[in-house]
């Protein structure tokens, strides 16, 4: 059983000022998730007539990108290739003292404690991250041949939850990972490129509406990327971007 | 009474074209004045909402989550199943019909699922055309996998992320037509009552949880795409938001809940490890091509798993079932499961496992092969147990997963509320008394991009003329207020105890006496017990915080009241089905060999459910199975 | 908004001037070197030869057309770089507990440190040499050019120039090793096979620059001590 002393970010709204506040736990198994952690202490919260942390969070798989945390002041915690659900206790050490803060970001307003608001990335999404076939104009699907390698490839830049993390790891708050992903994994395939033009700048525009930093290529957000997606998604929109000489058609 | 399911005259082959073309049509312009409000984003939900609004429906779509994409579609790995036979294997729409209504062990409908199989050749090119990015072989063509129960290859994949691809083909449909300006989205959003006006489906009540305000939406025609409710057992594959209030509410406003009490565990998910676990990780059923599934012969083995001889390892199910071994149906593997961990046979550190085993397949077919087909699983169990599943057997263990049972709908997939359609999980339909693996998403999908489309049609076009609802009519008015006054009774207990003790109460309770195997006895003292957990909760609960805010707590509270009820109707169900199928494993009602035992002759029906009152006997309807083309067999895998 | 502005203005578009002009200086930093490298010859020979390269640069009305390019390339990347700060921070919260450097090189999050390092730099060097060329009275060598050979000598006699301008030239391998990456990246190249080469590329051609640039200097400076 280990003892832990959190320092949990506390914000009653988006407009009041936030601040971190101190809580102990005692009798946490290694074996715990960190989310149900976070669980412990909401129950003893509640028992003790306090208001318990929001945070998001859902499928507690690594899959829906819902959880989100800075822990220690990195995205998702001090492991690599995790989201914070799938984060155990037994990366800590007894006594250990650990900050959590929501991801932050301009374009992620904090709603309360925890929990933020991610709509931006819904919104790059609307502006182009899609094929446009409506549901009964699809042709058989073996007339299209893509090899093994291409949709593996496509595969690995479609595999992004959307979790934010690499916005929060940014120091610039970039979406380019994010936004990149998306674009490459349907540029990658056939189907996809018929809109590549329309689809890259509508995005980058979107991007650049909602107000994410630039992107200065550190590598942060691939290294915090809980799917591992690759850093070249990135080349790979700007790639197209400036194929298009960034003229909108 | 008798519920009427309105299956089309005619061949098997020929009842889906026939009602399409006799269905009622609404010509462009009239469809723009219709409006639909689709309730959950998962892949049902999107499908519908993307496909309503493509033809020119107003559509208004909700989910809880703060984006359509997180919706528990993502979590399916495994794939989805289509009949295109492309692997020349002896697969065809009838195949998997067959395939379909036996692994559900004939507690289907033959149209529904015929329709299933049909469709399902659509279902892939309408995601190949999304950018779905599927397994390919090295010259281009769709890869295919087999899955437990079929002795086909008809499941498509994406690596171990099928339902997050074909999710995500959903929802950037949905987000096209966002920004085309025909769907309003809601996220968000809880729906907590249905609205109706002259018995027809015509709104809901949602709460805004980002702000705690009450809200009303009017609409002409209300789909529910909600979910599976396996998280009533605390411990689930389920997502922690996942629930059954939208259905339970509806049900409470007169739509007809079925077989409620079907729940399929899986076989592959990872074990309990401790008292303050959330949830059950599944590892994809697909791991069962490559995996063999084994225990220890000799009780107390305190060995690890490589030093344990091949001689004295139980592969119990290649043993007891010859023919499909590994790939046996989920309910058989995870009852066989059950039954050898309860034999004190189980491994892990709480005896509460079996072994699923690579060693095999690696020596064969290589590390890199085993990887590229698994490794985003093998990741997760690392990630997870701390341990490599490349180096030791995987530990795996039975969980609640998904809901066979669900809001009764008859072939249009309407309820019987007029109006009020249900599609996904959160209907029974397809699947029966078990649910085949990777059909769960074929299901999802084809409800909402072919069949609501055109079913919802024949509904509206009646409709057309008809006053349009509007959120000032006193009918919003009073649910609302009931709506309120049930938070607010909620927040007003100021008990002892939080949502989550009376939930995880609950689900012990249903695991044990509701789940993988029930008894008569164990039912009613659960009924019982419900009884008393149900008053408990009213006079201890803890709710923090008020209702007008952002307040999880209150939500969590919101929904296990409505569990509780759920629970009461589920242990009923359970109760009047004297018989055994699929997952419904009646204890006094099996063959000497512990299979399950049917009875054709008097439960060949499926249960709907019309709601009574708190904590009493619900009333029962029946819709009896007619099987005009395939004849119920003893559902063999030996 | 005209579509030229549009490109400008997106993100992506200022990181494409960053990179172009970064690449640009790059390319002028070669160039530069192989003229420094005449200053390793013999005394003699050295100071005939660089002296007459200075008064070729400066004389050539075609390298002047190329000069005052390379000062507007310089400025819009500083300039640029400027602007992208500006928007970075408008686009950030701080946090109360930062550990986020774990998860990349220093250098990648500091090159606005390092380009004000170089920007200090270059306003000695063009006041030490560039200005006292165009502006200063200086000697004549032997064949009638200014003798900049004889300036720049004395000024690397002396240690403590010579620490600045080495560590300046620290400065700048950093800022190529991350910059000189990072914009091919913004550039688009993506292939993972020549991503992996332009890197190497571009870890040797920083090597070279910082390495050239401050043994020059060096070189100057302890030869002093040998008779």
């Amino acid at each position: 059983m280990m003892k832990i002393n959190l320092k949990v970010w506390r914000q009653k709204n988006a407009m009041s000022k936030g601040k971190l506040v101190d809580y102990e736990l005692k009798n946490i198994d290694p074996h715990m998730s960190f989310l149900e952690m976070m669980d412990t202490l909401n129950e003893s919260l509640i028992l003790r007539g306090e208001t318990p942390i929001e945070f998001d969070h859902d499928c507690r798989e690594g899959i829906c990108g819902s959880c989100g945390m800075m822990i220690n002041g990195q995205a998702h915690g001090p492991v690599a290739g995790l989201t914070v659900c799938q984060l155990h206790m037994r990366e800590f050490k007894d006594e250990a003292t650990i900050y959590i803060e929501p991801f932050r970001a301009k374009a992620f307003p904090i709603k309360r404690d925890l929990r933020i608001d991610r709509s931006a990335f819904d919104r790059i999404v609307q502006s182009g991250g899609f094929i446009s076939v409506s549901t009964g104009q699809a042709v058989e699907a073996n007339t299209l041949l893509i090899t093994h390698e291409t949709a593996e490839s496509a595969f690995d830049s479609a595999a992004c939850i959307g979790c934010g993390a690499c916005v929060a790891t940014c120091k610039n708050s970039s979406a380019a990972l994010f936004t990149s992903a998306k674009i490459a994994h349907l540029v990658k395939l056939p189907q996809g490129k018929k809109e590549a033009t329309k689809r890259v700048l509508n995005m980058v525009r979107q991007m650049d509406i909602e107000g994410f930093g630039h992107c200065s290529n550190t590598e942060a957000c691939e290294v915090k990327c809980p799917q591992n997606i690759s850093i070249l998604n990135i080349a790979r929109m700007n790639w197209e971007f400036n194929k298009t000489g960034g003229v909108l058609r | 009474m008798m519920v009427d399911a309105k299956i089309p005259e005619g061949p098997l082959e020929k009842k889906w074209s026939k009602y399409k073309a006799a269905a009622k049509l609404i010509n462009p312009a009239n469809r723009k004045k219709l409006k639909v409000i689709v309730v959950g984003t998962g892949l049902a939900g999107s499908s519908a909402a993307a496909s309503l609004a493509e033809l020119g429906y107003h559509v208004s779509s909700f989910c809880f989550q703060d984006s359509a994409r997180r919706a528990h579609s993502v979590a399916a790995q495994g794939g989805v199943n289509a009949a295109k036979n492309y692997q020349n294997d002896g697969d065809s729409v009838y195949r998997m019909f067959y395939d379909t209504i036996k692994g559900g062990d004939f507690r289907s409908r033959e149209a529904n699922v015929y329709r299933l199989a049909e469709c399902s050749l659509n279902l892939i090119d309408q995601a190949v055309a999304q950018g779905v990015p599927f397994a390919r072989e090295y010259g281009g063509y769709l890869s295919n996998r087999s899955f437990g129960g079929v002795q086909v290859s008809r499941t498509f994949y994406a690596r171990g992320q099928s339902g997050q691809q074909l999710l995500l083909g959903a929802y950037q449909a949905l987000m096209r037509q966002v920004s085309l300006g025909k769907v309003n989205l809601y996220a968000r959003h809880e729906m907590l009552d249905l609205v109706l006006i002259d018995g027809k489906a015509k709104g809901i009540i949602v709460r805004n949880l980002d702000d705690g305000k009450i809200e009303r939406f009017a609409a002409d025609a209300v789909v529910m795409a909600t979910g599976g409710f396996g998280k009533i057992y605390y411990l689930s594959t389920l997502a922690m938001g996942c629930n059954a209030s939208a259905i339970w509410r509806a049900h409470k406003r007169g739509a007809f809940m079925a077989c409620p009490s079907w729940i399929q565990f899986h076989p592959t998910c990872l074990s309990q490890a401790g008292d303050y676990q959330s949830k059950l990780t599944l590892m994809s059923e697909s791991l069962r091509n490559d995996g063999r599934i084994w225990v220890p012969k000799l009780n107390n083995e305190s060995r690890a798993a490589n030093d344990i001889p091949e001689s004295e390892r139980d592969y119990y199910l290649e043993r007891k079932y010859p023919s499909f071994g590994n790939l046996a149906p989920r309910d058989i593997s995870s009852r066989a499961a059950k039954e050898r961990i309860d034999a004190g046979l189980g491994v892990g550190v709480l005896k509460n496992a079996v072994y699923l085993d690579f060693s095999k397949a690696i020596k064969e077919q290589g590390k890199h092969k085993i990887e590229e087909k698994y490794g985003n699983l093998f990741s997760m169990y690392k990630k997870i147990t701390d341990d490599d599943a490349y180096q030791e057997p995987m530990r795996i263990s039975p969980a609640a997963h998904f809901s066979m049972g669900g809001l009764w709908v008859d072939y249009e997939l309407m309820t019987t509320i007029p109006g009020l359609f249900a599609i996904g999980e959160a209907n029974f339909a397809d699947h029966g008394a078990n649910r085949l693996g990777a059909n769960s998403l074929l299901q999802a999908s084809v409800d909402g991009y072919f069949i609501i489309p055109y079913t919802i049609a024949n509904y509206l076009s009646g409709e057309l003329k008809n006053k349009k609802a509007d959120i000032s009519n006193s009918e919003f008015a009073l649910i609302e207020t009931e709506v309120s006054d049930r938070l607010k009774t909620l927040i007003n207990i100021r008990g002892n105890k939080s949502s989550d003790y009376f939930h995880k109460k609950l689900g012990k309770l249903l695991y044990h006496q509701c789940g993988l195997s029930r008894s008569a006895k164990g039912l009613m003292e659960a009924i019982e017990e419900i009884k008393q957990y149900t008053e408990e909760f009213y006079q201890d609960l803890r709710v923090s915080g008020s209702v007008n805010e952002i307040n999880a707590e209150l939500e969590k509270a919101a929904r296990v009241a409505d569990y509780l009820e759920m629970a009461n109707l589920m242990c009923y169900d359970a109760l009047s089905r004297e018989e055994s199928c699929g997952a419904h494993f009646r204890e006094e009602y099996q063959t000497s060999e512990g299979e399950a035992l049917r009875n054709d002759e008097k439960f060949c029906y499926v249960s709907a459910w019309e709601w009574s009152k708190v904590n009493a006997k619900p009333i029962l309807h029946k819709e009896p199975l007619v099987f005009e083309f395939m004849k119920p067999s003893v559902r063999s895998y030996r | 908004m005209p579509a030229k502005l549009a490109f400008l203005q997106s993100t992506l578009g200022r990181k494409n001037l960053m990179a172009l002009t970064g690449l640009f200086l790059c390319l002028f930093l070669v160039i530069h070197l192989l003229g420094n490298l005449q200053l390793l010859m013999p005394k003699e020979e050295a100071m005939i030869n660089y002296n007459s390269y200075s008064a070729l640069l400066a004389g050539n009305t075609f390298i002047k057309i190329i000069s005052y390019v390379l000062y507007f390339v310089l400025l819009s990347h500083a300039l640029d770089a400027f602007w992208i700060i500006i928007k970075n921070r408008k686009s950030t919260i701080k946090y109360a507990y930062d550990d986020r450097k774990r998860a990349s090189k220093w250098y990648s999050r500091n090159m606005w440190f390092l380009g004000t390092v170089l920007l200090l730099f270059l306003v000695i060097h063009f006041k030490d040499f560039w200005y006292i060329y165009k502006f200063g009275s200086l000697p004549y060598d032997q064949n009638g050019h200014k003798d900049l050979y004889t300036i720049v000598v004395n000024a690397f006699e002396s240690g403590w120039y010579v620490c600045i301008y080495v560590v300046s030239m620290l400065a700048l391998g950093y800022h190529l090793l991350h910059g000189f990456k990072s914009a091919v990246r913004t550039l688009g190249l993506y292939h993972p096979r020549y991503a992996k080469y332009v890197n190497t590329f571009g870890v040797i051609y920083s090597y070279t620059i910082t390495i050239g640039f401050s043994m020059i200097p060096l070189y100057v400076y302890f030869k002093q001590f040998i008779p």
